[in-house]
């Protein structure tokens, strides 16, 4: 099924891709296009994400889809998956989040760190969209420093007891599971961390929807309560020692939203230039005047720029050679540029652009939380300064 | 049941069409290739047909260049099972394609072929038919739904105020247009299927083709509007119009 959705390829990059990659593209495309642009506006304004679209995304196979066949999923490349990520962020934020913790922060913990029993019994039912996850890292006063957690892990008989509360949970209140990360050492010992595997139905679990957002509306953004939740000892991921897993985990996701990024500003260019083609002011169409052509150079050059950086770094993650710097420095690059342009878009379409109507404010105001969220702007840039400098300023 | 899909690679609907440089052809630069809708249409009538009888093999059937294989493998990505490449020239010749399938046809002589009402690219309506009458087989064309049973295959096609039913022995041929059969989305998983499936190329048996394009236009810039006149004064006007300029009453 063909797309109206021509994408933007200044450099020819389609030339690049394998013909997998490009199918795989266009059916997501389509698929966003038929299935995520009708409802996305009521969605967004009604702060809902639509849930019906969960097992959609599981049943054509977008689910962790760069994790192995044996387990239910897709056994895709890299540089697949993360096409994926940008044609749903075409779509909306809140679509490609879902997509990212559940793939990359629930499922890939699972198959990296997880026992065979935690594996047979969570990923089939994840990657079909039966079951949502959600990944509990962040805490009221641990963002941008989860090592300092503190919420708890003690070793009962048989099992564990977990206390604590999480912040900023992306599917909290719909997950049937979550990857709680918590304390079993000393406060601030980061060897300590160990991340278990907790039903959200377990007795003292629960989540509660986080009031007030101005951005990714059409996301679950929850706060997770964990009160004397006793789990047993087949809950804790055997194979994630200390805070380098969860830091593992956000590798995965930060690079697929170096890719959902330059989706997210490819809807908004696009738009941006078709309005300006159409749109008369003065004495032609607003295209034709200087400040709108430099405004659509900008975006596009921004865009083929981030085009050209995830598309090396996924060649380099299926290559087995990315490193999390390099993931760091496409993150913050792209979605720093995926910002310029939604606001620039926004701008362009004057009073038309506060409308829901059109895609590029609530690009924008969703973008704010993808700078933010999985390592703010701020953190990746000082991740970059301590890989050139060797010295570390957090 | 075996089906055979009979499927053309076209331009995107959604392309803008630019006429190449000789006048007869259309400038393949920058155009995006698709399936042919109606194609696509069978490609799922077949599958369902396979799932619901829990048996049988969808065999796809592409006349065409090297880049059909694309084409092939979208079908495949679907969900047909084995894949053949006819390879030769695309005329508009709908009697010289026709040969080309039906000789490779002929080999397998499945129970029932499907092809697209047309392809959307030359709207010749034309190969479904033909190839029939080469297989000397019934036809049924522009069927919205149909099912089967093990000697017949029963039609039904949206006509002017109704519905025509048609009942056709097997073996048969029937072209599909838009209907019941809206297409799925190839799962990912059988994108990646489709890379291990079998893929033949052969050599098309077209023959001559007795056709040749003169001359691709494209159609008219269109003029602005015009306004006749304001309120009840302007009804003349505009019905002497309507009657002696657009024919439309
Ligand atoms: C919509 C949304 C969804 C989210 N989903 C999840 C989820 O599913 N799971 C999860 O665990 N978390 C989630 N988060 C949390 C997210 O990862 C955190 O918000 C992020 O890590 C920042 O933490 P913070 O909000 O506490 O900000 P802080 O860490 O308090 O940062 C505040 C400001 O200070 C800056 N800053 C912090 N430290 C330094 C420093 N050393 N030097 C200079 N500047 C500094 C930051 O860059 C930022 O500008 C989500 C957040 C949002 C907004
Ligand atoms: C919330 C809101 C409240 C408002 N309230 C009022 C009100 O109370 N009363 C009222 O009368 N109006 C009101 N307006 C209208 C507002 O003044 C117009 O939206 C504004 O003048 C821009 O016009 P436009 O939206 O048609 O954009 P356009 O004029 O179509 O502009 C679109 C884009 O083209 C650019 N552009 C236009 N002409 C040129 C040019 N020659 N060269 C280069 N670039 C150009 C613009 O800068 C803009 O980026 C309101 C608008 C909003 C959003």
């Amino acid at each position: 099924m063909a797309s109206k959705f021509k994408g933007v390829d200044f450099y020819d990059l389609d030339s690049l891709f394998s013909d997998e990659e490009r199918m795989i593209r266009d059916t997501i495309r389509g698929w966003v296009d038929e299935r995520v642009l009708p409802i996305i506006e009521e969605a967004y304004i009604g702060r809902y994400f639509p849930r019906e679209l969960a097992t959609e995304m599981g049943e054509l196979g977008m689910l962790g889809a760069n994790l192995p066949e044996e387990y239910g999923c897709a056994g895709l490349n890299n540089v697949s998956y993360g096409l994926i990520m940008q044609e749903l962020e075409r779509g909306d934020s809140g679509i490609r989040s879902f997509a990212s913790v559940q793939g990359a922060l629930v499922m890939y913990p699972i198959h990296a760190f997880g026992s065979d029993e935690q594996k047979e019994t969570w990923l089939p039912a994840l990657a079909s969209g039966k079951k949502i996850g959600c990944f509990g890292l962040t805490e009221p006063d641990f963002g941008s420093n989860p090592g300092g957690m503190i919420t708890t892990a003690r070793k009962t008989d048989g099992g564990w007891l977990l206390n604590g509360s999480k912040f900023w949970i992306t599917n909290g209140s719909m997950a049937d599971v979550a990857i709680v990360w918590a304390q079993t050492g000393e406060l601030g010992d980061t060897k300590g961390i160990r991340g278990f595997v907790v039903p959200t139905d377990t007795p003292g679990f629960t989540a509660t929807d986080q009031k007030g957002k101005l951005s990714l509306l059409a996301s679950d953004t929850s706060e997770l309560h964990l009160e004397d939740v006793e789990v047993p000892e087949s809950a804790l991921l055997p194979g994630a020692k200390g805070l380098k897993a969860p830091l593992m985990c956000l590798t995965q996701a930060r690079y697929g939203i170096a890719w959902g990024a330059v989706g997210a500003a490819m809807a908004c260019y696009v738009e941006a230039l078709e309005y300006a083609g159409e749109r008369i002011m003065f004495d032609g169409p607003i295209a034709g005047k200087q400040i709108q052509q430099i405004r659509l150079a900008e975006m596009v050059t921004g865009i083929t720029q981030g085009q050209l950086m995830a598309y090396h770094l996924g060649r380099m993650k299926d290559e087995g050679t990315m490193t999390p710097q390099q993931v760091s420095m496409a993150k913050r690059a792209n979605v720093d540029m995926a910002c310029e342009v939604a606001r620039e878009a926004r701008r362009l379409l004057g009073g038309n652009g506060i409308l829901v109507e059109y895609s590029a404010m609530r690009h924008m105001a969703n973008l704010e939380s993808v700078y933010t969220y999985e390592g703010t702007h701020d953190i990746h840039g000082l991740i970059l300064g301590q890989a050139v400098t060797g010295l570390a300023a957090y | 049941m075996n089906i055979i899909v009979c499927v053309k690679r076209v331009p995107d609907t959604e392309t803008r069409i630019r006429v190449g440089g000789d006048g007869t052809s259309i400038d393949p630069s920058g155009v995006k290739y698709v399936l042919s809708p109606y194609d696509e249409f069978a490609v799922e009538a077949a599958l369902r047909l396979k799932e619901a009888r829990g048996e049988g093999e969808v065999t796809v059937v592409s006349l065409g260049d090297d880049a059909s294989q694309e084409t092939l493998r979208t079908a495949l990505a679907m969900g047909a099972d084995r894949a053949v490449l006819l390879q030769g020239e695309v005329t508009p010749d709908g009697l010289a394609t026709a040969r080309g399938l039906a000789a490779e046809i002929g080999e397998s002589d499945p129970p029932l072929v499907l092809l697209g009402v047309k392809a959307a690219d030359d709207d010749g309506q034309q190969v479904g038919p033909m190839l029939a009458t080469l297989l000397g087989r019934p036809c049924a064309t522009a069927v919205s739904s149909f099912e089967v049973t093990d000697e017949s295959v029963v039609c039904r096609s949206e006509v002017e105020g109704g519905t025509r039913v048609l009942e056709l022995p097997l073996p048969a041929v029937v072209t599909i247009t838009k209907g019941e059969y809206e297409p799925r989305y190839a799962s990912l998983k059988g994108i990646m299927a489709a890379k291990r499936k079998p893929l033949e190329k052969k050599e098309a048996q077209t023959g001559p083709s007795r056709l040749r394009v003169k001359a691709v236009e494209l159609p008219p810039e269109r003029t602005a509007g015009r306004i006749v006149g304001e309120g009840p004064d302007a009804v003349p006007e505009l019905v002497r119009l309507l009657r002696e300029e657009a024919n439309a009453l």
